[in-house]
């Protein structure tokens, strides 16, 4: 089977954005009839890759090759007139429209006039989702089907055209033990007609099921590739995290402190259940697992954003009910969330006016604004955290990510809380204020304060955290101490990967 | 049937069938076909107004230049009119075409190219458009006696008992459904205004459909601002002055979503055709205006809720049970 050549080729692929190097020297190759995976951990570079692959992202330097063919695409039309196809992790269909016009949207069925043939397209459709088991309405809205009934028309519109390539970006990730089995089939079907297939997967039991080949990604470039029958699970995960963890992370010591928060039989009905975990003063307290392991949503329902169905959070010694983030503030608990610049922030407000958001009520006591409590306050929190901005009327809008996500902290820490949750903390930004910002959550814990951090970066989790949870399919899975850390042992817990290294 | 039952379109029907029988019981010569008719004809324009409004609404923008757009264009053609009366009056329709589509192809390059969002567009070019009507007619009335005789008839002209102006919009409406439904860029467009990220990835320029909905939009209110001088036979700047809220009431009673990606010619018919026997019957039965204006924004605010509530998502879908009780 190794004779067969490859029919899609990246040749040296880069993608530079501002201050990063998403890709770096990218090479691969994917074959007729052969299912490659593509593993590595969250932003190895996984999802550019898929980008540049199907026109939506251009490279910055590098050649693609199709059939032997130098190709360049720069636009996703490109790729699909070249049978280029993929199938994204969040599925990116049509909710209002019928299953068939999702299945053709973009290259429709017409009359020589160049009316669309509707009753043609709804049977393909029907055709279409039939080969592959999915006897669906062609008329049905898509609004109307469950999470795997989406992922069928999915991979139908991906049939719909000849496609050579076809690549899976995390297509499993929400299917059901039955549904997955029903995709294999149609990942074998793939195969028969002669689709290279790349697969991109964080389960191992996946992989071996249906790859029968790898690459590993690893910060922007491929670390290592060959046939899937000659490694096993344990020497892929050392290629994902083989990097020696630096010791850079400013972590200090702090003596834990009493217990702050106290979280029992917490459980949602859709996101996350049964979650118990405690919290001492100056502790850093890491989540860490996959991308949609329901961390996130397990953070805003302790902040009071979604509701859970049962559970019971205790501060300090008191049971408390948070219905509201503005319960959770009262409560010393507070959010730095996910998406800085849609949930964190204010773009268009200057410093001064985001840090003081929060306790307008405290800071202008008689009703009337008073800029200078505003000022003096953000000045405090903004000199400690050394925000660079001219002064504080600077508008947020014009800071960096990194400075943007200190001022995010110094609103909350202006608030004296007990508890301060950080979500995904250095997201998108750049290596210095990472740096600032870690050594700010040294500094919080020797204030006494209790940190939890999400994070989805193994170095930054490991360390930064004291103890860390980890969490799968929205359960916790393991607990580990910090002399216990290993990132094969944490990788092996959040892929649910067997046996461990 | 239960499927046809929760169809917006079924439902609109039946709300505009018991409207009639509601306004029938009280005075029965509305029910005539006559009269019914008149209803339809005097609802034209909004008609056509509101189907394109429809398509800009679907690309997730709003026109709030339409009505200026048909004031402006319709100067434009009674100006000439009366300048030159000899001139053909196709001629002149497809000059009010042309103006009427270009004024739509400015809001729509600036939208597309200056990435400006639309409601501060339209904003903008409502009032230079209504402006320029002034500038044109320096402040002065077109009347009817300054029109020429065919200008002025070729609407009223009945064919079966229905002006030439009620058959406008119905050739309007034929034209739209077809092109919405069974033309590839008609479905684009919902494409586009559905979900642009997914529009994107396969491979539809969004910005681009915005400017074609714009474009259709103008030229609608183009060949709009025609009919509607001839019609009432006058023009001066304050014409059609706020007609655009009507309009965009129209596509929201009719089930066009402002969130875009959703709405039927069928449903914004129904829409306009509601509010035109709202606007015939009320001053019939007596109900002041200032109630006309209460009911359409009571009904507005009814179709808006309605809309949301069938909008409504659920959130992520994690625990691996809660999947197997899904599907």
């Amino acid at each position: 089977m190794s004779e067969v050549k490859p029919i899609f080729s990246l040749r040296w692929i880069s993608k530079h954005f501002p201050g990063v190097k998403a890709l770096d020297g990218v090479q691969l190759d994917l074959y007729p009839g052969q299912v490659t995976a593509l593993v590595g951990e969250n932003g190895a570079g996984k999802s550019t890759l898929v980008k540049v692959m199907t026109g939506i992202y251009q490279p910055t330097e590098g050649e693609l090759f199709l059939e032997n063919k130098k190709v360049t695409l720069n636009s996703p039309n490109d790729a699909r007139k070249l049978g280029i196809t993929a199938i994204h992790q969040e599925t990116v269909l049509f909710d209002e429209l019928s299953v068939a016009e999702n299945i053709f949207a973009g290259h429709y069925i017409k009359s020589p006039s160049g009316k669309l043939d509707w009753t043609c397209m709804e049977q393909e459709a029907t055709r279409i989702l039939k080969e592959i088991d999915a006897p669906l309405d062609p008329k049905k809205l898509l609004k109307e089907l469950s999470i795997g009934q989406r992922h069928m028309v999915a991979i139908a519109r991906a049939l719909s055209f000849d496609a050579k390539v076809v690549i899976l970006d995390e297509p499993t990730a929400a299917l059901s033990h039955r549904e997955i089995e029903d995709f294999y089939k149609i990942v074998r079907r793939l195969q028969d007609k002669n689709c290279a297939i790349m697969f991109i997967s964080h389960k191992f039991d996946e992989i071996y099921a249906i790859a029968d080949r790898f690459t590993v990604f690893r910060d922007g470039s491929n670390i290592g590739s060959g046939l899937i029958k000659d490694v096993d699970e344990s020497q892929l995960v050392t290629m994902m995290v083989g990097r020696t963890i630096e010791n850079a992370y400013p972590k200090v010591h702090a003596e834990l402190g009493t217990k702050i928060l106290e979280v029992n039989n917490f459980c949602h009905p859709t996101e996350f259940d049964e979650i118990n975990f405690d919290l001492h003063e100056g502790e850093i307290l890491g989540f860490y697992g996959l991308v949609g392991a329901g961390r996130t949503e397990l953070m805003q329902s302790l902040f009071g954003v979604t509701k859970p169905s049962a559970g019971e959070i205790k501060v300090g010694s008191q049971s408390i009910s948070i219905n509201s983030p503005s319960d959770a503030i009262k409560a010393g608990i507070v959010l730095v969330p996910e998406e800085r610049q849609s949930q964190g922030i204010v773009l268009e407000f200057p410093i001064y006016q985001n840090i003081g958001l929060p306790q307008l009520k405290k800071l202008n006591a008689n009703g009337m604004l008073n800029k200078k409590a505003e000022y003096a306050l953000a000045d405090e929190y903004a000199t400690r955290l050394r925000v660079k901005a001219p002064d504080w009327n600077e508008k947020v809008e014009n800071l960096s990510g990194g400075n943007q996500q200190k001022v995010v902290i110094g609103k909350w820490l202006a608030t004296k809380p007990k508890i301060i949750i950080l979500d995904e903390p250095t997201k998108g930004i750049d290596i210095g204020s990472k740096a600032a910002v870690h050594e700010f959550m040294s500094e919080l814990t020797g204030l006494g304060l209790a940190v939890i951090m999400v994070s989805s970066e193994l170095p930054e989790v490991m360390g930064m955290a004291d103890r860390i949870i980890v969490m799968r399919e929205g359960l916790v899975v393991e607990e580990f101490a910090r002399h216990e850390f290993t990132a094969e042992k944490l990788v092996s817990a959040a892929t649910g990967a067997v046996g461990g290294v | 049937m239960k499927n046809l039952l929760k169809n917006r379109e079924t439902q609109l029907s039946i709300v505009v069938v018991m409207l009639l029988v509601i306004i029938g019981l009280t005075i029965p010569d509305f029910l005539a076909l006559s009269n019914l008719l008149s209803v339809y004809n005097d609802t034209s324009i909004l008609i056509i107004l509101a189907l394109g409004q429809m398509v800009v609404i679907i690309t997730r923008c709003i026109d709030l230049s339409v009505a200026a757009n048909v004031a402006l264009t319709g100067m434009v053609v009674a100006t000439v009119n009366s300048m030159y009366p000899d001139l053909p009056v196709p001629v002149i329709i497809l000059m009010g075409a042309c103006l009427g589509t270009i004024l739509g192809m400015i809001n729509g390059w600036l939208v597309w190219k200056m990435n400006i969002p639309a409601i501060v567009v339209t904003l903008g070019t409502m009032s230079i458009y209504r402006g320029t009507v002034f500038l044109i007619s320096k402040g002065a009335w077109i009347n009817a006696h300054q029109m020429s005789e065919t200008f002025l008839a070729i609407p009223r002209f009945e064919l079966l008992g229905l002006p030439i102006l009620g058959w406008c919009s119905i050739m309007v409406v034929a034209g739209m459904y077809y092109f919405m439904r069974y033309r590839q860029l008609g479905r684009k467009i919902y494409a586009a205004g559905n979900s642009p990220t997914a529009a994107y990835y396969i491979g539809i320029d969004v910005g681009k459909k915005q400017f074609i909905a714009f474009t259709i939009s103008g030229l609608l209110a183009g060949i709009a601002s025609y009919l509607w001088i001839s019609r009432y036979a006058v023009a001066y700047t304050d014409i059609a002055n706020g007609f655009e809220l009507q309009v965009i009431a129209a596509c929201v009673i009719g089930g066009v979503s402002i969130a875009g990606g959703k709405g039927t010619v069928v449903g914004c018919l129904l829409g306009a055709l509601f509010l035109g026997i709202i606007n015939n019957a009320l001053p019939v039965i007596g109900i002041s205006p200032f109630w006309q204006m209460a009911i359409s924004g009571g009904v507005i605010i009814i179709a808006v809720i309605a809309n949301s509530l069938s909008e409504r998502k659920p959130g992520r879908i994690i625990l691996r049970k809660a999947v197997q009780n899904a599907s």
